[in-house]
């Protein structure tokens, strides 16, 4: 498909950052069906590469916050402490079954946000945080 | 800050994200700041001094500018009074709800009401668009462009 400009370019990979990487590794992979695609790194330095079964060309990546050597140690803290209270990064995903995909992950212990909604910006979701306190909205798709 | 002192302050962090959240998930259910503070284990004035610290408002003001907010979603359908609107968002005094609505969005909720049951949304004057398109989290009325 061709837009105005005549170029084809997609989200290709993103990332979201991690704390405790096999917490997060079990909250995508486990509750949430993504499969892992490529582990690098080991201890807290490691990328997890997942893609959702239903979207193979999209890959997630967990990565470890803050791991550019040119970020200070304050900064580091500071995004450290943005994580952990809640306002550091975010990702919405979309699902046909909002209320299938609720029961799932509900049922677990994660911390839920927000039931099964419509939102008054147009949207019926719920949403949850990660491990690493990331927000996790998911959108009901047709 | 040792290891263990960064631990147990981000561990704190977490906590109040906690309260947040619930005030997100729950702002309809009668919740007051005691019940928000034993779900975490702390006391009401560490919470609100910790909430503040870190998110720059009290648990309590977050907790009334979400139902404020959700107010105004249920004013604007127009099937509902003011005083069911101020039930349905959970808080248990119309007299205190009044106040905050006004001060967050610049008018009575009654006026809201009618002003935007009067004129459909495309043809609001943009005093009230403004109010009615823009979260308020975090601003007191009357909002400005600038803000």
């Amino acid at each position: 498909m061709s837009s105005v400009t005549g170029m084809d370019i997609r989200i290709h990979t993103t990332f979201l950052p991690h704390t405790r990487p096999e917490a997060s590794l079990a909250f995508y992979r486990d509750l949430l069906g993504f499969e892992l695609v490529q582990d690098v790194g080991s201890g807290e330095m490691r990328w997890l590469t997942l893609v959702s079964p239903s979207q193979p060309d999209v890959r997630l990546v967990l990565a470890p916050p803050a791991a550019d050597p040119g970020i200070s140690d304050d900064e580091r803290r500071t995004i450290t402490e943005l994580m952990a209270k809640g306002s550091y990064q975010s990702i919405i995903l979309a699902t046909s079954d909002l209320d299938a995909a609720f029961a799932r992950i509900a049922g677990a212990a994660v911390e839920v946000v927000s039931e099964p909604a419509e939102q008054p910006w147009g949207v019926r979701d719920c949403a949850f945080r990660d491990p690493a306190g990331n927000m996790v909205r998911i959108d009901e798709v047709g | 800050m040792t290891r263990r002192a960064a631990e147990e302050h981000l561990a704190d962090l977490a906590l109040l994200r906690r309260v947040r959240d619930r005030i997100d998930r729950d702002h309809a259910q009668p919740l007051d700041v005691p019940a928000l503070a034993a779900g975490v284990g702390m006391s009401a004035g560490h919470l609100s001094r910790r909430f503040k610290e870190t998110y720059g408002e009290s648990p309590y003001s977050y907790l009334m500018t979400r139902r404020v907010e959700r107010a105004m979603a249920l004013l604007r359908r127009g099937d509902l009074s003011v005083t069911e609107v101020c039930f349905a968002v959970g808080s248990s005094s119309p007299g205190t709800f009044t106040t905050r609505f006004s001060e967050l969005v610049g008018m009575p909720p009654g006026e809201y009401r009618r002003r935007a049951r009067t004129a459909p949304a495309g043809e609001l004057p943009s005093c009230v668009t403004r109010q009615v398109d823009r979260p308020i989290r975090n601003r007191e009325a009357p909002p400005s462009p600038d803000v």
